[in-house]
């Protein structure tokens, strides 16, 4: 396995301390642009070279949204980091505030200091007590050192970090809700444009990348964007995290280089359990199209690839199932998922995610009628692309694709009132 | 309107939500109004009442409504009593492809309860809740700030047991 990223301190005891993170060459970087000022252009330079692309789903060029940020505005600009992970499906990011968030630390100063902000938010989820902790002592040693704070090392430079806590919404993962929950607002997602960078947190121009995509960055400018564009592929730099969750031996989160086999991933999580035989894989997260095996199983773990199969990377969590699976009872369960969070500010995703999650339900009980699947499919399409943020897509995709390619089994709900696995 | 009483607020409380307070510019006290409903909650076995909701919005210049607005929005906030201890058993994706459907099932015919309802003696409250971000360790659980993931009825009984 390749822990070279964001995994590289989880052999080492107590991978979290400053100590631990130091042995691996941590903060090297960011005590040379304390003290060399590097050029902030250099620095988004090597970014776009990496082909680091956002770890929170989007897959948008790191390098090309820090350049975004405005440069001559004056006054507060804003640094935010989303470890509010709740895609049913991924925990990557928990996994880095715990086993090593010295890395995130640095790489929020690098992008505070590359985009003038002098302060960064990291809003982590309610529900991740001890990785809060854990990232919280990390702040405290990095400003005990002296590598963060006011006039970090004598350098004229300014930054800190504040954790924000969560309180249970999965749409505060939408990278406005997340601003308005950070304003002690409730978290429903504004309207695009105006994009954060010119309007942000508290009015002001802010970059809001995802855990993983900032705890990359340290990395890769210590040994440069072409070693980090090299452990990948291609437009798809790097390593990344995936979650493999589901019907595996060993399920677990694996760093491994992009463009990876999708077999050769089910290998390193033990295979399928059982002995039994791979039906269907999400490789991204609830919220990314499901691929019946023969699909997967022909494709790379990378951006491309997995676009060109059908599906999304997404945020890299891969769920697997196996042939005992009930895909109607999957998709219920996903379409009441949506329809809870909602936050109910767009008509379509409102009453759609609702239509949706009744109509799957009735159907995996028995109660579906014929003309069901076709009005299914319909009413995904009503939500596509007619409400502010991407929940509604993501509530649509699951049921479109799903009954693409398990059309039968729906069928089968509908004609004999029970499954067929 | 009744003035709302800031007093509710143990000192403990009011120095707690004060740490989150400067977390924020100091004209965005609003910020913290997230970490204060929990707070609040903390201090008063788990829920929150309409006297604690109006002591953090006068405690940080809000009004109650944009308070309640955010304590109905997040799943977190009690706005009813809840039982001592509040299991929260995830049902998504991944935990339903490992068993979260018999871990309910154990939990409901050992505490004689159903998902959402609390015992009668008022110490055990079970709730379903969404993606909990620890799939690759499902079936997983809540109980408090604490994690417990691979579930198994016998973890499930350990842990109960283990439960003041
Ligand atoms: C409903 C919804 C939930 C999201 N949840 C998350 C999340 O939990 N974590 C995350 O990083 N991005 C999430 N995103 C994506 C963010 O809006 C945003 O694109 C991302 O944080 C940008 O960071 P990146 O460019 O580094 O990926 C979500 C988007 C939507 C529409
Ligand atoms: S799409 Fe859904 S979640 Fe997103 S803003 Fe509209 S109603 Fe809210
Ligand atoms: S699906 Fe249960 S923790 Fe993610």
């Amino acid at each position: 396995m390749a822990n070279d990223v964001c995994f590289r301190t989880l052999h080492l005891e107590q991978p979290w301390t400053l100590d631990s993170y130091r042995s691996v060459g941590g903060y090297s970087v960011w005590e040379k642009i304390l003290k060399e000022k590097t050029a902030p252009d250099s620095i988004i330079a090597e970014l776009k070279t990496s082909a680091l692309r956002g770890r929170g789903g989007a897959g948008f060029p790191t390098g090309l949204k820090w350049s975004f940020m405005p440069r001559n505005v004056e006054g507060q600009k804003y640094v935010v980091c989303n470890s509010d992970e709740g895609e049913p499906g991924t925990c990557k990011d928990r996994d880095i505030l715990r086993y090593n968030p010295h890395q995130l630390v640095e790489g929020m100063a690098i992008a505070g200091y590359t985009m003038g902000a002098s302060k960064g938010y990291n809003y982590i989820r309610g529900e991740f007590w001890e990785p809060y902790e854990r990232f919280q002592a990390a702040i405290e040693e990095a400003r005990a050192a002296g590598l963060l704070g006011r006039n970090i090392m004598g350098s004229g430079i300014d930054f800190d970090i504040d954790v924000h806590l969560g309180a249970g919404a999965y749409v505060c993962g939408e990278e406005t809700a997340l601003l308005e929950s950070l304003e002690g607002k409730k978290g429903q997602p504004r309207f695009k444009p105006p994009f954060p960078a010119s309007y942000g947190l508290y009015g002001r121009p802010t970059t809001i990348n995802n855990t993983e995509s900032l705890a990359s960055v340290p990395v890769i400018l210590q040994h440069g964007g072409q070693w980090f564009l090299e452990l990948g592929k291609p437009n798809n730099g790097g390593t990344k995290l995936f979650s493999v969750s589901g019907h595996v031996n060993k399920p677990g989160n694996y760093e491994v280089p992009m463009g990876l086999p999708f077999a050769d991933l089910l290998e390193l999580a033990g295979g399928v359990w059982k002995g039994h035989k791979l039906k269907a894989v999400i490789p991204g997260g609830s919220s990314t199209p499901v691929l019946p095996a023969e699909i997967a199983m022909g494709m790379t773990m990378d951006y491309d690839s997995i676009s060109k199969a059908g599906s999304m990377l997404g945020a890299g969590s891969v769920i697997v199932m196996d042939e005992t699976t009930c895909m109607v009872g999957v998709l219920a369960r996903l379409s009441h998922f949506y329809f809870e969070e909602s936050c109910g500010q767009c008509t379509p995703c409102r009453e759609g995610t609702g239509w949706l999650a009744r109509m799957v339900h009735r159907i995996e009980h028995g109660e579906g009628r014929q003309e069901d699947l076709d009005l299914l499919v319909q009413a995904a399409s009503q939500i596509e692309g007619h409400t502010i943020c991407a929940l509604g897509d993501a509530a649509a995709m699951p049921v479109k694709s799903f009954i693409k390619h398990y059309r039968d089994e729906f069928q089968y709900h509908i004609d004999h009132k029970k499954c067929m696995v | 309107m009744a003035q709302a009483n800031i007093e509710l607020l143990t000192p403990a409380s009011r120095a707690e939500i004060d740490t989150w307070v400067a977390k924020y510019p100091p004209e965005r006290k609003q910020s913290a109004v997230m970490a204060a409903l929990r707070i609040a909650q903390d201090q008063n076995a788990g829920w929150l009442t309409t006297e604690l909701m109006d002591a953090v919005a006068a405690y940080l210049g809000m009004t109650p409504i944009a308070v309640y607005e955010v304590a109905t929005f997040y799943s977190m906030y009690q706005l009813e009593p809840v039982g001592r201890h509040k299991i929260n058993v995830c049902t998504n994706i991944s935990c339903l492809l490992r068993g979260s459907e018999d871990v309910v099932k154990h939990l409901q015919q050992r505490l004689g309860i159903k998902l959402g309802e609390t015992t009668a003696d008022g110490r055990y409250t079970l709730k379903e809740v969404e993606c909990l971000g620890a799939c690759v360790n499902a079936p997983v659980a809540q109980i408090a700030r604490q994690y417990y993931e691979q579930l198994t009825p016998e973890l499930i009984d350990r842990i109960i047991d283990g439960l003041e």
